[in-house]
């Protein structure tokens, strides 16, 4: 063992030694590239380059990224297809299942959070039971100018336009089959489609800006019970939206977070 | 040391040895092989049987069926709702039971350092499944990746054969070398590292979901399988290979050496993935009169097909005795 060591590293050793030198070279080299490439995974996590919003029931986002198996059976049974499994540019978060809200949100159609019950690791927590419990985020009136509410607009139409492919469940249309959004016009005198279509009791509400009863305008409040699925997001009109979901954002009292 | 505990440190990197005692059989035959009319023989069988210029495919065509049935259930499970296996290659549900790839889930456990009931159903299911059917036959038979190196490994020796490129083998420690790696990153950093550069879980993913610009990753291994090293990732990289090479060092599933009939002309090493596995193959390197292929061996047959005399050939063990 010895010997064949310090042939390896004489330089006049012989052909045969040679390439045995060079080939262990050429193997570190390849060893050293490939854990450097591994670890190049690293960088948008550290560098947070993206808070991506998760599926109802993910646990805390460094062991969800852990946890997470990178199956995708989470995607398959979500009957609105929310979720999306991440490119290389999330890092090691490849393959890990995100939701993009205004895009297509999470619109609990599935009821009984279809995606938790998938999920073979407990990335997505088995702790939750039902919707109420899920916290993926907080909504936020992020682009309060563009609100048609707190314009004092209504709207009419199709509220993403019709060639918008997101879907959601009408109750009043099919209780088990969410359908296109294109295809469901709205006409309301006041917008308030994000309250009209939150799947989430009491989680928001409009309320007058003013004390005068001939103001028409109103703005949304996000509550406590908002659990950050993005349906708001999704549905809000105007471009872009006036209502944001604040991926892993935490409800903290005192806080006006409308 | 045992032919067992041998096999298994030739797949961590070993080199295999030639042996010093044979048993009184397989002296028997070397004898026979050596004497003047036994080299007279097998001169003449060689030339025999390099003029019937024998050629099969059989296993091989079988192994790319079911890569691509096995992988293409996966896509239509999905695509076409036939809910039969859904998931990927890293995990699935087969008629609703949990599966998990051995090294994906491995992988997990030490990154997230919890044992999930799931997880654990799905690993002992797969654990169970893979040792029945030959450990790494994982890789000859269901890994979409070893479908598309075996066609890069065709272009590989077509040029190489034209003399355009020649083949830069690795230290066979190499893979083992990676393989403590990962483990140790994923225990130390918490994250999956190793599935960052999984082809598998990539390809598998793009198959199911779609493209993605991690394929890209896919396609820079292909080409250094074509320009620079013969099967690089399979041999010297992938810890998937490994962690079922650990599977089915136990599996009764098995390719078996037969000295007896062996004309010791290479063939099956020059057609092998794993090489080193067929080292008894080599003139005075086989201490016994039959002998089991070690851990390392995919199963894939291409030795089994390619050897003229039948001396290399699949067998289940124990099932003899059970018939």
């Amino acid at each position: 063992m010895t010997k064949w060591l310090s042939n390896l590293f004489q330089p006049d050793a012989r052909p045969k030694h040679r390439e045995d030198r060079r080939r262990l070279l050429r193997s570190a080299a390849f060893a050293g590239a490939l854990v450097g490439a591994s670890l190049l995974g690293f960088i948008p996590i550290v560098k947070r380059w993206r808070v991506r919003l998760r599926p109802p029931g993910a646990i805390e986002e460094n062991e969800f990224l852990s946890a997470c198996i990178k199956c995708g059976q989470c995607v398959q049974v979500c009957p609105v297809k929310a979720i999306r499994l991440a490119d290389i540019e999330d890092g090691f978060g490849l393959g890990v299942p995100h939701i993009d809200a205004r895009v297509q949100a999470c619109d609990f159609s599935c009821d009984a959070v279809q995606c938790i019950l998938a999920c073979p690791t407990g990335a997505l927590s088995h702790d939750l039971s039902k919707k109420e419990e899920v916290r993926m985020g907080v909504a936020r009136l992020s682009s309060p100018g563009n609100c048609l509410a707190r314009r004092g607009e209504g709207f009419r139409g199709a509220a993403r336009g019709a060639a918008f492919p997101g879907l959601h469940r009408y109750l009043a249309v099919d209780r088990w089959k969410p359908v296109l959004i294109a295809e469901h016009p709205y006409d309301v005198e006041i917008c308030d489609l994000c309250v009209r279509e939150c799947p989430i009791e009491g989680a928001i509400s409009l309320a007058p800006v003013s004390d005068d009863p001939s103001d028409k305008r109103r703005t949304p409040v996000v509550h406590k019970s908002c659990v950050g699925c993005g349906m708001c997001e999704m549905i809000c009109p105007a471009e872009p939206a006036a209502i944001t979901v604040d991926s892993r954002a935490t409800w903290s009292a005192g806080e006006g977070r409308a | 040391m045992s032919r067992f505990v041998e096999g298994f440190l030739v797949m961590l990197g070993r080199e295999p040895e030639k042996p010093t005692h044979l048993t009184p059989a397989a002296r028997i035959v070397v004898d026979a092989q050596g004497s003047r009319e036994g080299k007279a023989r097998r001169k003449k069988l060689i030339a025999e049987e390099r003029e019937s210029n024998y050629r099969s495919h059989f296993w091989r065509n079988w192994r790319w069926v079911s890569i691509i049935v096995v992988n293409l259930l996966f896509v239509l499970s999905y695509r076409a709702d036939v809910q039969l296996v859904e998931g990927a290659l890293t995990a699935s549900r087969f008629v609703g039971f949990h599966m998990a790839d051995l090294n994906s889930a491995l992988q997990v456990m030490l990154a997230y350092k919890h044992l999930l009931i799931n997880l654990v159903i799905g690993t002992g299911t797969v654990l169970f499944a893979w040792w029945l059917l030959g450990g790494r036959s994982f890789c000859s038979w269901v890994c979409p990746y070893h479908l598309l190196a075996e066609i890069a490994e065709m272009l590989h020796l077509k040029l190489a054969g034209r003399g355009l490129v020649s083949d830069h083998t690795l230290h066979r420690g190499t893979r083992t070398a990676l393989y403590a790696s990962f483990v140790v990153l994923a225990l130390a950093t918490g994250y999956t590292v190793f599935e960052f550069i999984s082809p598998v879980g990539i390809l598998s993913r793009a198959f199911i979901y779609g493209a993605s610009l991690a394929l890209i990753w896919v396609l820079a291994l292909l080409l250094i399988e074509i320009f620079y090293s013969r099967r690089f990732w399979c041999r010297y990289v992938c810890p998937i290979g490994l962690t079922y090479g650990f599977v089915g060092a136990f599996s009764p599933v098995k390719v078996v050496y037969n000295l007896e009939p062996c004309l010791h002309e290479g063939k099956c090493r020059q057609v092998c993935m794993v090489p080193h596995v067929l080292s008894m193959t080599r003139i005075g390197y086989a201490d016994d009169v039959k002998i089991d292929i070690g851990a390392d061996c995919t199963r894939c047959g291409m030795c089994v097909e390619v050897c003229p005399t039948k001396a290399l050939s699949f067998d289940i063990k124990g099932l003899n005795k059970l018939l």
